[in-house]
């Protein structure tokens, strides 16, 4: 990926998190100077539909949005949502996801098949995969719902040349100070998951 | 210092910046953040009101009175504030007064896609637009100077794409900005007939001297080129991705239109085309300029929202190249199952959607969370059209049938062979303008029954105080309108309060009030399980030796039931709020919450 622009789709399930990413690495672009625009959902949606949002950071950014084929990374928070936003994803790019799976409704009902070992079946493409079970990893730092802070610890690991330090102090400015302890845990372990 | 903003933070800062005394609003997706922000700040008085209309009402009064004001809504609520908003056109100000209205293209969140330009061009309000953060912290801002030079109320137009993406915003200090002295003008501000003549003139020439203004607002790109594009708002953004080096016109304030500045480009470029989302209101008005060569629609589709890819595909015809999976995998990207919204684990509403679908009644519906009732497995509703429109619609159902019913002579049921129709409305919802449609039954000696849904917020958007609440926009405590008095006030004979989650009773209460032969109101109540006091505790499990695979549970449509590959139920237990609505369905006692000895309760 080019190293003056970069593109993140996040993709997960209303509920899951996915604002606090984006404000996040909306954050580290700030503090590192650069441009950014990051596009979130708000509303219907967030209902336990599926989410997506985008972070863009450049020189001179001008949409926010992240379109078909523009994404340099896709940060899947969970299964079947990375195959989803593949449209989005340029060849060559990362999948970063979370391997937990939650049935969407009509899965649930049996309107529809939710397919098998989606991770396994993505690697193999013109793109690279990084699958890591995120949901386990947070229960063990002490929160499930430090999901979100997991996949951002594996991203820092894989995207380069934005120092350790930038991360932790956007950290935080973002996690509310009584929880900074346990999403600390969940960074860390998420940088060591990926390595 | 920056800041990284929504579109609608930065609306707000800007607002309060400028010195902005009152904010009156009604929440509605993609406008909701900025009343919201502005109440965190000092020195404002911001509310939430009933409806858009008293909003725009509030504001109306506020600046008259001399204050800086705004409200903000919608798309859609400004067709409830529409009324205001054409005289106050008339009417003029004295403090500076901004209608802050964002557009879905898209409907992200929304049940139409109307294209708000319009109403400033009927309404003879100037219109601005901004395009990111930055410009909405800097036209909120001007808006008011706007509004106080010109005598006129101002249309922030905003976008969900602008609403609700954040960019760097330089923000500054609150400007204090003194009330103005208010003098009494019949002639300016009391609206009859003779009155408003005059002012409808003095409109006129507002227009007309306004057009030289909107030429202060626009901004040339790349002056020079051979392609042209005029644009603006969230669309100018797109345009500087797909054509880094054609020549843009990009316009700031879009009513009035910039005439002379649109000329001047269109004769300095060889070719020109308009993007914009929606209508082709930009690309209409330079027609009528006598600029025929210009293209818009033709490339650019009315429907829903542009971006880079369409404007790209539309007009090159070029197709951006996306990762691809290996052919082995077996796997398409339309293989990803639909994840549609769907009512929350331990939400109130599952309770009454489940009885509605049950008893396939007729419903009509309403606009909120619970609008989601519509959808699998309960399918429960017939018809949602707009805010508050579930109570006329059964009305009017119920009158057509009985007109029905007197010529043709029928039978127990009505014509359709359908027990009864209902009317499901939220709390705020019915406040918002459900209590006219029920004034209305009463009147009019209809007989519909009409379930409120009372989950003690405003919950589709984002958990936003109401009348019903007790509780200010600044969480002040104030006086909750009781839904029951207030529905026995207006004539309402038979009205109960019960709980969705008690599927037996609720349904036997819905059965007796349908059969009744006069309107009645059953207020189906408890709270929304995200708000903070709801906490059921740990979550339910299912004895897989007690389970027989019967699936009554599953009927629920609770997300967190699932099935697992041996026909049994299972729990999610990350997904599971602990409600226990689900056990009353279980004929076996399979499910309950674990207590202390291992075994289920
Ligand atoms: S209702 Fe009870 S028996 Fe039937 S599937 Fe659910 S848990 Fe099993
Ligand atoms: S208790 Fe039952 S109905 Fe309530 S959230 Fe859990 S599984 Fe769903």
């Amino acid at each position: 990926m080019k190293q003056d622009e970069l593109n993140i789709l996040i993709i997960g399930v209303g509920g899951q998190g996915t604002l606090l990413a984006s404000r996040f690495l909306g954050d580290v672009a700030l503090r590192l100077g650069r441009d950014v625009k990051v596009s979130e959902v708000h509303g219907m949606s967030q209902r336990g539909g599926s989410v997506e949002t985008c972070v863009r950071i450049g020189e001179n950014v001008a949409s926010p949005i992240i379109d078909r084929g523009m994404a340099d990374v896709v940060l899947s928070f969970e299964s079947v949502e990375a195959l989803r936003a593949l449209e989005y994803l340029k060849p060559g790019g990362t999948v970063i996801m979370n391997t937990q799976e939650i049935l969407p409704m009509p899965v649930i009902s049996g309107a529809a098949v939710y397919p098998d070992n989606v991770p396994e079946r993505l690697s193999g493409g013109n793109f690279r995969v990084i699958a890591l079970d995120a949901l386990s990893i947070a229960e063990k730092c002490g929160s499930a719902k430090c999901v979100n802070v997991v996949l951002l610890g594996i991203l820092s690991a894989v995207i380069p040349g934005i120092a350790p330090d930038v991360w932790r102090q956007s950290l935080e400015s973002v996690v509310p100070a009584k929880l900074l302890e346990t999403n600390r845990r969940a960074f860390e372990e998420g940088i060591k998951a990926a390595e | 210092m920056k800041e990284l903003l929504l579109g609608n933070e930065a609306v707000a800062r800007g607002a309060w910046e400028a010195g902005v005394h009152v904010v009156s609003s009604y929440p509605g997706t993609p406008s909701t953040e900025i009343t919201e922000t502005l109440a965190k700040l000092s020195s404002v008085y911001c509310e939430w009101s009933p409806n858009e209309k008293v909003s725009a009402e509030v504001a109306i009064g506020a600046a008259i009175g001399g204050g800086r004001a705004m409200c903000c809504m919608k798309h859609v609520g400004l067709n409830v504030a529409a009324d205001p908003l054409f005289t106050a056109s008339y009417a003029g100000v004295n403090g500076g007064l901004v209608f802050a209205v964002a557009d879905d293209p898209g409907l992200f969140s929304s049940q139409n896609d109307q294209d708000s330009r319009f109403y400033a061009l009927s309404a003879h309000v100037p219109m601005l637009e901004p395009s990111d953060s930055a410009e909405c912290h800097e036209f909120a801002k001007k808006a008011f100077e706007l509004s106080e030079k010109y005598d006129t109320p101002v249309i922030l137009r905003l976008t969900t794409r602008v609403s609700h993406s954040r960019s760097p915003v330089e923000v500054g200090e609150r400007n204090v900005v003194p009330k103005k002295p208010y003098k009494k003008d019949i002639q300016k501000y009391v609206m009859m007939p003779g009155m408003a003549k005059k002012r409808q003139a003095i409109v006129k020439e507002r227009d007309r001297v306004m057009t030289g203004e909107a030429d202060a607002w626009v901004k040339l790109d790349n002056p020079g080129r051979k392609l042209g594009v005029i644009t603006s708002g969230i669309c100018y953004q797109y345009v500087r991705e797909v054509f880094p080096d054609a020549s843009v016109l990009k316009l700031g304030m879009i009513y009035p239109l910039p005439e002379r500045s649109i000329k001047e480009f269109a004769a300095s470029v060889e070719e020109l085309i308009v993007v914009e989302e929606l209508e082709p209101y930009i690309e209409n008005y330079v027609r009528q300029l006598g600029i025929a060569y210009v293209e818009g629609k033709k490339y650019f589709t009315p429907l829903g929202e542009l971006g880079t890819e369409k404007i790209r595909q539309s007009y090159y015809g070029t197709k951006t190249p996306v990762a691809e999976l290996s052919e082995g995998s077996g796997l398409k990207p339309e293989d990803a199952p639909m994840r549609p919204p769907t009512m929350c684990p331990g939400c109130p509403h599952r309770g009454v959607f489940y009885t509605l679908s049950q008893l396939k009644l007729r419903v009509t519906g309403d606009i909120g969370c619970y609008t989601l009732g519509a959808a699998a497995p309960y399918k429960a509703m017939d018809a949602c059209i707009c805010m508050g429109a579930s109570i006329g619609m059964s009305h009017g159902m119920e009158k057509a049938e009985s007109v029905a019913r007197a010529e043709a002579g029928a039978g127990d049921n009505d014509s359709d062979g359908i027990r009864g129709t209902v009317a499901v409305i939220g709390d705020s919802t019915f406040i918002h303008s459900g209590i006219t449609g029920l004034v209305n039954i009463v009147y009019n000696k209809g007989a519909s029954t009409v379930i409120i849904l009372d989950n003690s917020i405003t919950g589709m958007t984002g958990h936003q105080q109401n009348p019903t609440t007790g509780k200010t926009i600044r969480m002040e405590d104030t006086y909750p309108v009781d839904l029951t008095l207030l529905c026995k006030a207006v004539g309402v004979n038979r009205v109960r309060v019960e709980d969705p989650f008690d599927l037996k009773k609720f349904k036997a209460a819905v059965l007796e009030e349908i059969d009744a032969n006069e309107p009645s109101v059953i207020i189906a109540r408890r709270p929304c399980v995200l708000l903070k006091g709801v906490n059921y505790g740990k979550p339910v499990e299912i004895d897989g030796d007690k389970c027989r695979k019967c699936g009554a549970c599953m009927r629920l449509g609770c997300p967190a039931i699932l099935k697992t590959e041996d026909g049994r139920m299972k729990i999610d237990r990350s997904l599971c709020t602990g409600c226990e609505f689900c056990v009353q369905m279980c004929g076996f006692g399979a499910i309950g919450k674990k207590t202390e000895g291992g075994d289920n309760k």
